[in-house]
């Protein structure tokens, strides 16, 4: 091809489709706006909360010298106690889960449509769900901490009770997006409804479910992790402790361990989930 | 019309059957075994976590109590008898519920900021080099896993206390969330464009520039708008540890024991996760449709 047909093939394109070329004014004027006031707030957010060159130069040094500090991470002789404190913290964020999933199960259904209960139900599982989950596990925590005292039990509560928000809140949605088929097959052989959830539903939503479940149980033991900074049990307890006292080589042992924890659940979970449901993806 | 099942003899059947009855009770063999396992599970981790069924039998009371006395006010009233009294720090702790948004807005834009950046040398197809972009992944995997509040306790020795040590906090573990978010995002986009621009000779920049961001600039956004709901919610508990926002507040009321305080200010953070959430459940789903007409 000469390169003069390709100039006119240019001016043409140009020509037959603009908006390609050049967007047009309309969403250049709103594009920029968009970005203008995303940069003013920038601005005045780094004002308003005391961003400083000074500040940020200084505490860039306190870190390097506290990060000089962390090598090489040691236990300080409480390798033992830090190691009960992290079993402790996943014992937290299993049963958390655990718990959380089993009481969701049935929420899950009330707040999805057409399965227990009317639009009343639903409704106000929805805005359960939601009100619950509006609130930090950390908050849960602190409350849980009145009614059962310091301790594991109170975290493994507030994990619970975090959860069970988030997980009425996905499994109502899994429960939404069945396919609606072996449900109205189920029907037209005379099951009822708790029929057609147990063959029609079920089935379709357990992946989903169990992959959401063991997700969920990973992230747990990072919020387990630091749940113990306001008395609730785990290793966080320990972390904050030493962090305070600027122990920084415990910190770093701490970190690592948390950091090797995450990794193993993580490669144990994503077994679990290929042994249970399959190597295919579910859609989350 | 009526079809015939060609029924085989039994002395046919017969292995089949046993066949399929091996299989089943494999299964249910396989399931039982699993659901022991569960139990014992259950049993140490309850027995690690200090579960008392018992305690919590006896003191579940303090829960539904704890919950009703917080609205009620000092004097005995229940709260709604006196909204004014219930809401009288309404003027500072909009004030710290403010902050609190500009908290998780600008932790949320730098760390995008940052993912942005690092998220195409984190993706297997745009990656110049395995090594380049295995220390790509492994930082971000390190943001992500430590959680933000251990950076924001380290970063209020380091930086004093107040929000800043709360923004760089969020900055650091949104830049760990998203840029593996990004990277997925980058390593599921059509190549066709960017064979298209290397053909013409563009660089590395121009590349991204004209063959990558279009295609994955309203999936960033959307993630990144995902990402501010939740860092508003995990800058609310900021103060806790002394990093800025609500926080402060509310962990305040709740050691000092000023009941309906506690309410107050969970009712305004629940407001405002409920309104940020639908605000940006919109944006996100006209930034879907804006995708799908194109």
């Amino acid at each position: 091809m000469n390169p003069k047909a390709s100039l006119l093939d240019r001016d043409s394109a140009r020509r037959n489709h603009p908006g390609l070329i050049r967007p047009s004014p309309k969403t250049r004027i709103v594009t920029t706006l968009v970005l203008a006031a995303m940069l003013a707030l920038a601005l005045f957010a780094l004002a308003r909360l005391e961003f400083s060159f000074a500040r940020i130069g200084n505490g860039l040094g306190q870190l390097a010298t506290f990060l000089g500090l962390m090598l090489p991470p040691s236990a300080g002789g409480h390798a033992g106690l830090f190691l009960k404190s992290l079993g402790e913290t996943v014992a937290i964020a299993f049963l958390g889960t655990l718990l959380a999933a089993t009481i969701a199960l049935p929420l899950g259904f009330m707040a999805a449509q057409g399965m227990i209960g009317g639009r009343a139900t639903r409704f106000l599982t929805r805005r359960f769900s939601d009100t619950i989950r509006g609130v930090d596990t950390l908050i849960w925590a602190l409350i849980w901490i009145n009614v059962v005292g310091l301790g594991p039990f109170a975290g493994v509560l507030a994990i619970m009770t975090s959860d069970i928000g988030s997980f009425t809140k996905l499994f109502s949605e899994a429960v939404e997006a069945i396919d609606r088929k072996p449900a109205e097959g189920v029907t037209s052989t005379g099951g009822n409804r708790l029929h057609v959830m147990r063959f029609g539903v079920l089935p379709q939503v357990m992946p989903v479910l169990i992959s959401q479940t063991l997700y969920y149980f990973e992230s747990n033991t990072r919020s387990a992790t630091i749940i113990g900074i306001v008395g609730a049990g785990g290793i966080g307890l320990h972390l904050a402790e030493m962090i305070r006292t600027f122990e920084w080589d415990r910190v770093a042992f701490i970190i690592l361990l948390i950091l090797a924890a995450v990794a193993v659940i993580d490669f144990v979970s994503s077994r679990l989930r290929i042994r249970l449901i399959g190597a295919r993806r579910v859609e989350a | 019309m009526a079809t015939a099942v060609t029924r085989l003899p039994d002395h046919q059947i017969a292995p089949y059957l046993a066949a399929y009855d091996r299989e089943q009770a494999a299964k249910s063999r396989a399931g039982l075994f699993g659901l022991a396992l569960l139990l014992v599970l259950i049993l140490v981790a309850s027995h690690v976590a200090e579960v008392e069924p018992a305690k919590f039998a006896a003191n579940i009371h303090q829960f539904t109590s704890y919950i009703a006395r917080i609205f009620y006010l000092d004097n005995g009233q229940f709260v709604l008898t006196d909204p004014a009294e219930w809401f009288w720090g309404w003027r500072k702790w909009l004030v710290h519920i403010g902050d609190t948004l500009l908290i998780a807005y600008l932790g949320t834009l730098l760390g995008a900021i940052a993912a942005f950046l690092v998220c195409f040398a984190a993706s297997s197809n745009l990656a110049r080099n395995p090594a380049s972009r295995f220390v790509a992944r492994r930082l971000l995997e390190f943001c992500r896993t430590v959680p933000e509040l251990v950076f924001a306790l380290v970063f209020v020795v380091a930086f004093g206390l107040g929000p800043m040590p709360g923004v760089l906090a969020i900055a650091i573990h949104t830049f760990g969330a998203l840029g593996k978010l990004f990277a997925e995002v980058v390593e599921n986009i059509d190549m066709k464009p960017v064979d298209g621009a290397i053909a013409t000779g563009a660089g590395r920049w121009q590349v991204i520039r004209y063959a990558v961001v279009p295609q994955v600039l309203s999936n960033f956004a959307s993630y990144s708008l995902l990402r501010f709901e939740i860092n508003v919610r995990g800058a609310s508990v900021m103060g806790f540890v002394g990093a800025g926002g609500i926080g402060q507040e509310l962990i305040e009321a709740v050691r000092k024991f000023y009941y309906s305080d506690v309410s107050a200010i969970l009712l305004l953070i629940i407001a405002t996760v409920m309104v940020i959430d639908l605000v940006t459940e919109r944006i996100r789903h006209r930034l879907i449709a804006g995708e799908a007409r194109r």
